[in-house]
């Protein structure tokens, strides 16, 4: 397994800390002009997205997260699993639903996400930022008001509930951000 | 005050490809008032200017100091290097009978670059003949309000602590009786990690992890939301009788044999300052050097060549006396109300 010395520590780098990754969210080197300097380092548990604050002694040394990020192909949910295929070697991967979280109302089949494998095993799943969807229940739409004013709530296809302005009828394909889980426009088909 | 704003990261690719000056053209303006205001001050007290080689064939041993090298600049040696403090000729100069000296420095430090280190930077040092530690700690404190009201500074306060007192102020024990093991479990309760520390890094751990964030006093204020002027907010510290184990070059204490007589100024927890009354003891001094090079050994890290011209010099006789080394940007940095080094320099090591 690869090390790093804490004089490579920047923002992103992957870390083990009490056997779990962590990813790099600040580093502040503490140098004094005489005496022992140190790294101040605060750091995003990837498995549980808690951030916490640690000092380590600069020069020395911490294990490598073996964690890469990688764009594949979400194939389809078993029931159990998530199933995912990087594109370029092919290789099919299986996601938890730990891994995937609240992140499987976004999942839509063929659709490219970031899967984050640590040991080769998918730690977290992230969508793009945004989809395309379709309605697939929502109160009749109310013809001829594009104004905007107002909207419901709507079904799309993967179980998400997303606010619609009030024009936008079921069976329409609209586009999502993911990120804040909102309404950005109507498809054109 | 938000760490964020102004990390090292990104000051350092904001400089990246600028061939401009990073900064409003008046710093030029304020560091050469600066500049002049520090010459002046010394001149009426008749502290002569003096000017040291850059480059030596020796080195300076501290084990934290990182080192710039370049080929050597006479054939018996293999390489020089470029000076991280003008000290060793100063004291040089003093043997030769020079008297009362400043210098402002520019020095190379390797692998510092952070919000408030810059590789090259300036280092204003002086040293007083027959002063003790105290009259030196007095005229820090005397020129540093010297050229706050000449920079048209807000009103600053400056209190004078031992290393003791602030201890126990800040960190509630006292360091010079405390076990190890309790120290370790403080370090740890502040978030440490990673191998055990020992006594001197425990401390170094308490002094610039927990009780140097407190001394910023924009941080603690209750109106710290509100837009308030910096300089009024910041505190003076001169902090004296630091351990034994930190004493670098200074001596020790005669009453107390475990401290010696070293001091650091402390400007809004922004370390300016570190002088010491002088070690004039030649052997000493070797034995020093000689054991910075062996913890060099054991870490991994290059030894240097020991300046035995210097041990020369103290063999023949350094005079009693005081000495400091003063961080000329940082300096400007507080007096102007700067987070960050980048906000002085304009050239940083990214643009030069």
């Amino acid at each position: 397994m690869s090390v790093y010395s804490t004089s490579q520590f920047k923002n992103g780098l992957k870390i083990m800390f009490d056997g779990d990754p962590f990813n790099i969210v600040e580093n502040q080197e503490v140098k004094p002009g005489k005496g022992q300097a140190f790294n101040r380092v605060k750091m995003r548990n990837l498995k549980t997205g808690r951030v916490i604050e640690k000092t380590f002694k600069s020069n020395e040394k911490v294990d490598a997260a073996d964690v890469i990020d990688t764009e594949m192909q979400y194939l389809y949910n078993d029931g159990d699993f998530y199933h995912f295929m990087d594109p370029n070697s092919f290789e099919q991967f299986e996601a938890s639903e730990t891994a995937v979280g609240e992140n499987a109302k976004w999942l839509k089949e063929e659709d490219i996400c970031m899967v984050t494998l640590w040991n080769n095993v998918p730690l977290t799943v992230d969508p793009p930022n945004f989809v395309e969807l379709t309605i697939t229940e929502t109160d009749p739409g109310v013809r001829g008001d594009t104004s905007g004013g107002g909207s419901k709530p709507a079904t799309l296809e993967t179980g998400a509930v997303v606010n619609v302005p009030l024009f936008v009828p079921q069976g329409e394909v609209i586009k999502v951000d993911t990120r804040s889980g909102e309404y950005v426009s109507r498809v054109k088909k | 005050m938000s760490k964020n704003n102004s990390t090292p990261e990104n000051t350092a690719s904001n400089n990246l490809g600028s061939w401009r000056f990073n900064g409003p053209l008046c710093l030029l303006k304020q560091r050469a008032f600066l500049l002049s205001s520090i010459r002046g001050f010394f001149a009426a007290k008749s502290v002569l200017e003096v000017e040291t080689p850059i480059l030596s064939s020796a080195a300076n041993t501290d084990v934290q100091i990182g080192t710039l090298s370049s080929q050597s600049i006479v054939e018996s040696k293999e390489h020089s290097y470029l000076r991280t403090s003008p000290e060793f000729f100063h004291k040089r100069l003093l043997a030769s009978g020079a008297g009362d000296l400043f210098e402002i420095a520019r020095v190379f430090r390797r692998d510092e670059r952070t919000q408030l280190h810059n590789p090259e930077f300036t280092l204003l040092e002086w040293y007083r003949l027959d002063f003790d530690m105290h009259q030196l700690m007095d005229e820090v404190i005397e020129l540093i309000q010297y050229l706050r009201v000449q920079l048209g500074g807000a009103e600053l306060t400056i209190e004078s602590t031992s290393y003791q007192e602030l201890f126990e102020r800040y960190a509630g024990f006292n360091p010079f009786d405390i076990s190890l093991s309790s120290i370790q479990d403080q370090c740890q309760a502040h978030g440490y990690t990673g191998s055990d520390l020992s006594r001197t890094e425990a401390l170094d751990f308490i002094f610039s992890i927990v009780i140097q964030p407190q001394l910023n006093m924009t941080q603690n204020t209750e109106e710290g939301n509100q837009a308030v002027d910096n300089n009024q907010q910041a505190m003076g510290l001169m902090i004296y009788h630091f351990p034994i184990e930190m004493a670098a070059l200074a001596q020790a204490h005669a009453e107390l044999p475990d401290r010696c007589l070293r001091f650091e100024f402390l400007w809004g927890g922004v370390e300016l300052a570190n002088g010491y009354q002088e070690l004039t003891d030649a052997i000493e001094q070797q034995q020093r050097f000689e054991q910075d090079n062996l913890t060099r050994l054991k870490l991994g890290k290059p030894t240097l060549p020991i300046d035995q011209n210097l041990i020369t010099a103290m063999t023949q006789g350094l005079p009693e006396c005081s000495g400091v080394a003063l961080g000329v940007e940082r300096l400007m940095m507080s007096l102007l109300g700067y987070q960050s080094i980048d906000e002085v320099m304009g050239f940083m090591a990214e643009n030069s």
